[in-house]
């Protein structure tokens, strides 16, 4: 293998860029996420059909076709209709809208997994619905799918690098335009490949201990 | 189901297994070792669920392990069957070493015995008849044909000669358990090991299953080693009671003497419990 | 949606074609990865169990895109052979879809119970007869839903390839929209084709979980309730069902 420690060199102050471009669409976009999510799954609970069955089958189109494509479509479709995104705004908005749909099953099954008798009890208290939710429901279900939710983080973080076919220029973006600047694609790509081990592993291992912590 | 509760029952594919081995008579006097065990110790961490024990089961006999649970009866079936290995000492079935032995050699053995396990353990994704004959045909390579019909010869043995098509989750809890002798059965094994085969059964399904123990007792000459708490069945089948406590058989003899008058307070203040 | 001509409509078209084939063969290689390592990781031995752990960690902390352009760029000029774009592509996704399925398959086969295995041993099976005749048929009913899960998962993760230039539905909108210069018809279209194929499969694998669930005696969920579809739901138990009673005869 032809490496080269000084291509490696004149990569890495791009890859910090690249980095901190990641980090910062995934924060934005799993914050997005979370809460678009937690907007999904209310709406699902909703006594109105009007409400519950367009949410349903909008988070079912969603999650069932590809990030990629969506990617494309918010990046060339929504200027068509006059409304410009930047690229990492569309990446966010996209990798944000898409994680939604898989959150907003994961607090169904937390708001499923409270048990009836809470519900019982907020009744027999007379309290009224909305602080039913933000005061009994809520905080049970949030503390039982906290694990669940930072697994799709970490999908999320493996999804990023979608961001660079639009013009994002994220880790993989940056290794990219560095290779077709400099012809020297191995050095940029191995670094990104390992950076992707070194930041998804400890991260799940510390999300397997939170959920051993969650589940005592 | 009493049906299967008649006195006599015929002869069957039970009973070929031993007349054709060399010891000969069915039940004879001076009959052979069968089993035998040998300073046989097992422990679960700190716990010592047998200690040093001895002792052998003769062919054609019927034993019962009786005593307090936890007190390792079910564990000396397991390392019979070598679902578990001992720590310490032999194990010996029919003069052949079942423990310390390579894996060839106590797969061997192993198909000299035969087990009826507490929660039945049929497979659910075969039918009954399939259940029965899937080992004689894979183990032991009968012909398909063989094997079903010497699996229905048992179905009609266990009285459920209907229900071959069935799955076992459609069946009670009684069935499934005297298919699982059938299963058992049909691999003609020299021993029969039954681990508190009523224990998991509704109390109205019970006397079924001990019905057709006790027939298969009497009109066949297959070795039974036995753990159960039906203190009446143990009576009526056993040519020998082994009473355990901690670790150790504290007192064995005929069930007459045992149950009528038994020599040590353990087994006195355990038959009192649970008669 | 006019603009789309017929010519054009072809290309969709073959790229569809694509997205099918790369589907089917990554879902063929993904399948015998997940039973192998899925079934390594529950071996005896520790260096198996290890070795296929460490299989598992390294590919679900990898970004399928990352790896895909590591496979088609970085391995050639490294080892000095070149693959074809579609078996880059191919290779990457059944590896790393095998590995996320591992982890359905051990699931499964941990989930059996050993009460099971005992009964196996008690009749005089071997392990490999025991894991074929008893462990592998209980545990597959429970490694459907899953894997449908997967599948679809597998599906939208097809649409990477285009990155490679490989001509699927993906890349193929891509031609049709520089074709065109209009964005909202092909990618809508392309939508709708990939929400199809994802309710296609699903469709198939439900009734694949039904025969399943039938093969081990058990009912298969959402049984007729009255609902719309039930019209559907019974076709699909009658499909069940025959191949339920196929199996005895």
């Amino acid at each position: 293998m032809n490496w080269d420690w000084s291509t490696l060199g004149d990569f890495l102050p791009l890859f910090g860029h690249g980095v901190l471009v990641t980090l910062q669409a995934l924060v934005l976009g799993a914050l997005i996420a979370f809460a678009l999510g937690l907007v999904w799954a209310l709406a699902q609970r909703s006594p109105l059909k009007v409400v519950r069955w367009p949410v349903t089958a909008v988070t079912e189109f969603v999650r069932n076709t590809p990030l990629l494509v969506q990617l494309f479509f918010i990046f060339y479709v929504l200027p068509e209709w006059g409304l410009t995104l930047s690229a990492l705004a569309t990446g966010v908005i996209g990798l944000g809208l898409h994680y939604s749909t898989y959150t907003a099953e994961v607090y169904r099954a937390g708001i499923d997994g409270v048990p009836a008798g809470q519900w019982e009890a907020a009744t027999a208290l007379s309290l009224p619905r909305s602080r039913t939710w933000a005061a009994v429901i809520l905080p049970q279900a949030l503390r039982r799918v906290t694990p669940a939710l930072g697994n799709y983080v970490i999908a999320m973080l493996k999804d990023s690098p979608m961001l660079m076919t639009i013009g994002v220029l994220e880790m993989l973006g940056q290794a990219r335009q560095f290779g077709s600047r400099t012809f020297q694609m191995n050095e940029p790509i191995v670094v990104v490949g390992i950076a992707f081990v070194l930041i998804a592993y400890p991260a799940s291992l510390l999300l397997r201990a939170l959920e051993r912590r969650l589940a005592r | 189901m009493p049906a299967d509760a008649e006195p006599s029952i015929p002869k069957t594919a039970a009973t070929t297994s031993t007349v054709d081995s060399p010891a000969g008579g069915p039940g004879g006097p001076g009959s052979r070792e069968l089993i035998r065990l040998e300073q046989v110790t097992k422990r679960f961490g700190d716990h010592t669920v047998l200690d040093r024990l001895d002792f052998s089961v003769d062919t054609g006999k019927h034993v019962t392990l009786i005593g307090p649970s936890g007190s390792g009866k079910t564990t000396i079936l397991r390392l019979l069957m070598t679902l578990t290995k001992p720590d310490e000492g032999t194990i010996t079935v029919d003069g052949e070493r079942l423990f310390p032995a390579p894996e060839q050699q106590c797969r061997e053995v192993r198909k000299k015995i035969g087990m009826v396990f507490q929660q039945f353990n049929l497979f659910p994704n075969m039918t009954v008849l399939r259940n029965i004959t899937e080992a004689p045909v894979t183990v032991l390579g009968l012909s398909r044909d063989e094997a079903e019909d010497r699996a229905r010869e048992l179905l009609d043995l266990v009285g459920l000669a209907d229900k071959c098509d069935v799955r076992p989750t459609q069946l009670s809890g009684g069935q499934q358990q005297r298919v699982a002798i059938a299963r058992a059965l049909a691999m003609r094994p020299q021993v029969l090991l039954l681990d508190e085969v009523t224990s998991a059964l509704d109390p109205e399904l019970v006397a079924g299953v001990l019905d057709l123990l006790r027939d298969i007792a009497r009109s066949t000459d297959i070795t039974m080693l036995c753990v159960t708490h039906e203190m009446n069945f143990a009576r009526d089948i056993s040519d020998q009671v082994l009473m355990f406590d901690s670790g150790r058989v504290i007192e064995s003899g005929p069930p007459e003497k045992l149950f009528g008058d038994p020599d040590h307070e353990r087994t006195r203040e355990f038959l009192s419990a649970v008669l | 949606m006019s603009e789309i001509t017929s010519g054009l409509w072809g290309l969709l078209l073959h790229g569809l074609w694509v997205t099918v084939q790369l589907t089917v063969f990554s879902a063929a290689l993904g399948a015998a990865v997940a039973f192998a390592v899925g079934l390594a990781r529950t071996h005896r031995l520790w260096i198996v169990r290890f070795v296929s752990g460490a299989y598992f960690e390294l590919f679900r902390g990898t970004s399928a895109l990352v790896l895909m352009i590591w496979v088609f760029f970085v391995v050639p000029m490294t080892l000095g052979w070149q693959l074809v774009p579609m078996w880059a592509a191919v290779l990457t996704l059944g590896c790393t879809y095998g590995a996320y399925g591992s982890e359905v398959v051990r699931g499964a086969v941990a989930a059996v119970p050993q009460a099971q295995r005992e009964a196996g041993v008690a009749l005089g099976f071997t392990p490999v007869q025991r894991l074929r005749k008893i462990v592998l048929p209980q545990a597959w009913p429970e490694m459907v839903p899953p894997f449908n899960n997967l599948l679809i998962e597998l599906l939208k993760g097809t649409a990477l390839v285009s990155v490679l230039g490989v001509g699927d539905i993906t890349f193929a909108a891509q031609l049709v929209r520089n074709a065109t210069g209009r964005s909202a018809p092909v990618y809508t279209v392309i939508l709708v084709m990939y929400f199809v194929l994802a309710f296609l499969l699903t469709r198939g694998m439900r009734r694949v979980e039904r025969r399943a669930k039938a093969s081990v005696g058990r009912l298969a969920p959402a049984e007729p309730s009255g609902t719309a579809k039930t019209g559907r739901v019974r076709q699909q138990d009658l499909a069940g069902s025959s191949s339920a009673t196929g199996g005895v005869s």
